[in-house]
């Protein structure tokens, strides 16, 4: 399998204390997925696509999915057959 | 109390981050190299698979490919390496505030103070170097050691993503036997006038007499001899790596090369602008000039002198340097390439003596005139004034063209 990296329309909410959580995120498609929950965030690579960021590990409709902030512009590995 | 220092060396920076980028290219041989039409054609970095194949840093692209028949050649992108510079920069940060970069790829860390919060020098060094993977996805080797010298050895001993420590007690069987030319401080020439003594091992400088050095080489020649037995005593500096320390030069390789002087002189003046402009934005004043001279043989000589005045003048520099090129420079061979250098740079308000035969009036009216050059400048651009001899030059590349920026440790 080959990864593409994709970059994607979020929809984030902002606190006052300047964190930042992802709402959710808008396919290549126009398909609007909701984030049900955050798992993890930490800084790291992506080693199947290239780049880094913030590495926001979510769920998306039961399946587990990394989402990368690269500097206010996000990512995701988008799988494609090789 | 022993200090404890860091060297972190990121490996094959510039090939690297632009496998990062492109993780497909990890697959092939590739080497970042400069543009082939502005004479920058030469090779940058190389990830391991080139290096495999015997291409080194900086032969031509074409030496290069006929190593290596099935290289990919991959534009600098000097944006990035600046940004993942500055990203492992701020891993760094969080063990120590005593960063000294040394060029993009580079940085000594004093971690004396950080060992109590964060453990030993090498349990911090193992940290960044699986930090820097972890969350930049690049490589690094770390040299641990109590200075500068030893922990910069130590980096480029083992690599890739290495770390290696060189304690007070084991420093001579690590390092003794190493060759004279892994030691800061130690190039080419000095190597080939060591060589010439049979002098060939960081072990053999070591154990000769001190004066041996200090008749022969001079200053340098003490350092050299106190680096190889340990005593280098150099705190870690802390800086920016924009800001001016110490000097600020700027280099051109000319579209063909140069044949006289007269075409000299432009590109000294040329490259004397632009040192002006940073010491003007910098607030800072050159009491010395350097110069380096590349020619068709790709064989590079420096020369370096004081200024009788300090200054910020492009004129007054580009002077100095011109007639520091007259007195040394035989023309044995056509120049390739031209360096200068604003170097011991003071702040503005550093206090001087005038010599007593020096035309110091004279100094402050062209520096007057300077000043007022360099305002246009800022308001209507580079282009807007400038000295009539440089209007036309078929040698010199475009004021835009991208600059050449080498990796640490290379010579341009």
């Amino acid at each position: 399998m080959k990864f593409k990296k994709v970059y994607v329309t979020m929809i984030v909410k902002i606190t006052k204390d300047g964190s930042l959580r992802p709402l959710s995120m808008v396919w290549e498609d126009g398909a609007t997925y909701e984030i049900d929950r955050v798992l993890h965030i930490t800084p790291a690579a992506s080693l199947k696509v290239g780049g880094c960021g913030t590495r926001y590990t979510v769920m998306i409709e039961g399946k587990q999915r990394d989402l990368y902030d690269e500097d206010g512009k996000w990512f995701v590995e988008k799988e494609v057959p090789a | 109390m022993e200090r404890v220092i860091l060297h972190s060396d990121m490996n094959n920076f510039y090939a690297s981050v632009e496998c990062m980028l492109n993780p497909e290219l990890k697959a092939y041989p590739i080497a970042v190299c400069g543009d082939v039409e502005e004479r920058h054609g030469i090779v940058l970095a190389k990830n391991y698979k080139a290096k495999a194949k015997g291409v080194s840093t900086g032969e031509a692209i074409w030496q290069a490919k006929q190593k290596c028949p099935g290289l990919l050649i991959v534009s600098p992108h000097y944006d990035e390496y600046m940004k993942y510079s500055k990203k492992a920069r701020a891993i760094y940060s969080r063990y120590t505030d005593e960063i000294e970069p040394f060029g993009m790829d580079e940085c000594w860390l004093d971690v004396s103070g950080s060992t109590r919060a964060f453990g030993s020098g090498e349990k911090i060094a193992n940290e960044i170097k699986e930090a820097i993977k972890f969350e930049l996805g690049l490589t690094v080797s770390v040299g641990v050691s109590y200075n500068k010298i030893f922990a910069k050895l130590g980096s480029d001993m083992k690599k890739p993503d290495a770390v290696t420590v060189i304690t007070q007690d084991s420093y001579k069987e690590q390092i003794w036997g190493l060759p004279a030319s892994d030691l800061l401080g130690i190039g080419r020439a000095t190597t080939k006038k060591l060589a010439s003594y049979g002098i060939t091992t960081i072990g053999q400088v070591a154990n000769w007499p001190l004066e041996f050095f200090e008749r022969k080489l001079g200053k340098c020649g003490v350092d050299i001899w106190r680096f190889a037995n340990g005593l280098d005593e150099s705190k870690v500096t802390v800086r920016n790596i924009e800001a001016l320390d110490k000097s600020c030069g700027h280099g051109i390789t000319a579209l063909q090369d140069l044949e006289d002087s007269v075409e000299v002189w432009k590109f000294i003046l040329e490259l004397s602008q632009d040192i002006g402009h940073r010491l003007f934005t910098f607030n800072k004043k050159a009491t010395g000039v350097a110069i380096s001279v590349r020619d068709n043989e790709l064989f590079t000589k420096q020369w370096q002198c004081k200024i009788p005045l300090s200054t910020q003048s492009p004129s007054v520099i580009a002077r100095e340097a011109f007639s520091l090129f007259e007195k040394n420079y035989s023309w044995k061979h056509p120049i390739r390439s031209i360096t200068v250098r604003a170097i011991n740079l003071v702040s503005l308000d550093y206090d001087e003596q005038i010599s007593l035969f020096y035309d110091a009036e004279k100094s402050s009216r062209i520096e007057a005139l300077d000043k007022a050059i360099e305002e246009i400048r800022s308001r209507y651009g580079y282009n807007a004034i400038k000295n009539a001899t440089l209007l036309q030059n078929p040698k010199m590349p475009s004021h835009n063209s991208p600059k050449l920026i080498m990796p640490t440790g290379v010579p341009q």
